[in-house]
């Protein structure tokens, strides 16, 4: 954490999550895990933000809400797909309004598996996010190729 | 007459972590009419009983929802055991009923720290969470999992809790109960908690009645309807009497959710105290045939399951009516006449689960 030279401000959007993961963002913000202490402050507004945390997949009728709100968000950002919902779809990608994961409609930076994922996760990822907000601050990042996926 | 103007309130609302959108036409400050439109989070999920087998499809149903999962799970495992006429063991039935009560303090010391902040009181709302963490702590020891279990199976359970481990449960209970205490306080006797709710929001007895209003803003109106009642588990053999309060404003309905937490861990050591000893899971062999209606007391109110089976493994129908479809009647009719800076709070008061009411 030690390149952390500013506060990173996050925007939370529940796409279509069964409030399991936004629960468990939540209670990183609370007393017990506080990501504050780091200056992480959760922010309605996604002009003010950096880092945007998507829980729950994509669907038809939230398709265009994210849309929004990533493109409001000022560069550099990072997304993090929070929970397997918000990676793939889970149990719900066989229903029938399923778009898909979140990166089929935004770039998405870090994954956090998990149902639901675990607060000690979600930090881990979030803080794997800012180190790519800082590689794209400083224009070194480069997207990773994944190997085996499909 | 000032103009009448629309407002839009959501879908990503600060105060909300869940996306509810609503059109507030205001005249200067005053609401005059709320149009709700639902649908961000509808997963389609009850169509997934003929894709999924009726022994899997109970972690399914415990997504509906990630705050009252456990109850999800145990309405659906109680329909489809009513069809195949199944009698599961009294300590599973008794655990059941430990876990949806711890599942009620859960949901409601949640709910009270939403509430507070959406009043303003920041340090209530992590006071609150952080003695909700000490709850999870008891799930996670005892299900393995924090917000969803899948410890409920058709048939009964597939953990027991050990007796030694429920007599520490007790004595954690009695540590959170003393935490509670202090903030329950705050709740009840604080200034800036009474100005912000005391009168906002009223609905009367007879309009929460003619609306369909349930759970706890029913309640809170002076009607005394629980679900619990219709003794189905193990509540037949529990002392209690449902929690009930006259003035139907946004303080009534607080106070009625402060009130359940005392009684919920009362449940739990009635609970605990009177557990009997047993297998907690049997054998299914079958399918389902034929239908149930599953009424169960939630957090936030009644919730119905229809179920029907066909004989074969995929259940032909699945249907839930959750308890905050109920009360956006109830919610509209609040709303109207209210100030602009109200609003949060009068929406958060019938504790609105948008991901139950969509799927």
């Amino acid at each position: 954490m030690s390149f952390l030279a500013k506060s990173p401000w996050i925007v939370h959007y529940d796409a279509s999550s069964c409030n399991g993961c936004d629960i468990e963002v939540l209670a990183c913000l609370t007393p017990m895990y506080d990501v504050e202490r780091f200056g992480i402050v959760n922010m309605g507004n996604p002009k003010h933000a950096d880092v945007f945390l998507v829980t729950g997949y994509i669907n038809t009728q939230n398709v265009d809400v994210v849309r929004n709100i990533y493109n409001q968000m000022p560069d550099p950002k990072v997304v993090v797909a929070i929970g397997i919902c918000a990676s793939t779809g889970n149990i719900f990608r066989e229903c029938y309004n399923t778009i898909g994961g979140v990166d089929k409609v935004i770039p998405v930076d870090v994954y956090v598996p998990g149902c639901a994922a675990r607060p000690e996760s979600i930090i881990d990822g979030v803080v794997k996010a800012l180190g790519i907000l800082e590689q794209k601050k400083n224009k070194t990042y480069k997207k990773p190729e994944i190997s085996g996926a499909s | 007459m000032p103009k009448r103007t629309i407002i839009p309130f959501g879908p990503q609302h600060p105060v909300l972590p869940e996306p509810i959108h609503l059109d507030l036409a205001v005249r200067d400050e005053k609401v005059v009419e709320v149009i709700p439109s639902l649908g961000f989070v509808h997963r389609g999920l009850e169509l997934l009983v003929t894709r999924k087998d009726f022994m899997d499809m109970v972690l399914v149903a415990e997504r509906i929802c990630g705050i009252c999962s456990f109850i999800h799970g145990l309405g659906y495992c109680q329909g489809v055991e009513e069809i195949m006429n199944l009698q599961v063991s009294p300590r599973a039935k008794y655990l059941r009923a430990f876990w949806a009560e711890l599942s009620r303090v859960h949901s409601h010391i949640l709910w009270l720290g939403l509430a507070a902040d959406a009043f303003g009181f920041e340090s209530l709302f992590m006071h609150s969470w952080k003695i909700r963490e000490k709850i999870l702590d008891i799930f996670e020891e005892t299900t393995g999992g924090r917000v969803i279990f899948g410890v409920c199976k058709v048939g009964g359970l597939r953990k027991d809790i050990e007796n030694d481990v429920l007599e520490r449960i007790r004595k954690t209970m009695d540590e959170i109960e003393a935490d509670y205490r202090t903030i329950a306080k705050v709740f009840k006797e604080d200034y800036s908690v009474k100005h912000r709710n005391c009168g906002v929001g009223v609905l009367t007895a007879d309009e929460a009645y003619k609306l369909g209003a349930v759970g706890p803003t029913l309640r809170a109106s002076g009607i005394s309807q629980d679900m619990r009642k219709i003794g189905y588990g193990a509540y037949g053999d529990l002392n209690f009497e449902p929690v009930v309060e006259k003035d139907g404003d946004c303080y009534a309905r607080t106070m009625v959710r402060v009130r359940e937490v005392y009684q919920s861990f009362d449940l739990m050591r009635q609970c605990i105290d009177k557990m009997p000893e047993g297998p907690v899971d049997m054998k299914v062999t079958g399918f389902p045939k034929g239908e149930f209606f599953s009424r169960l007391e939630q957090p936030r109110g009644e919730v119905v399951y229809y179920i029907k089976g066909d004989g074969t493994k995929f259940i032909q129908r699945y249907r839930v009516r959750t308890p905050t479809f109920a009360n956006v009647p109830p919610l509209v009719k609040m709303l109207g006449g209210c100030d602009l800076a109200d609003v949060p709070v009068i929406v958060l008061t019938i504790d609105p689960c948008i991901s139950c009411t969509e799927r």
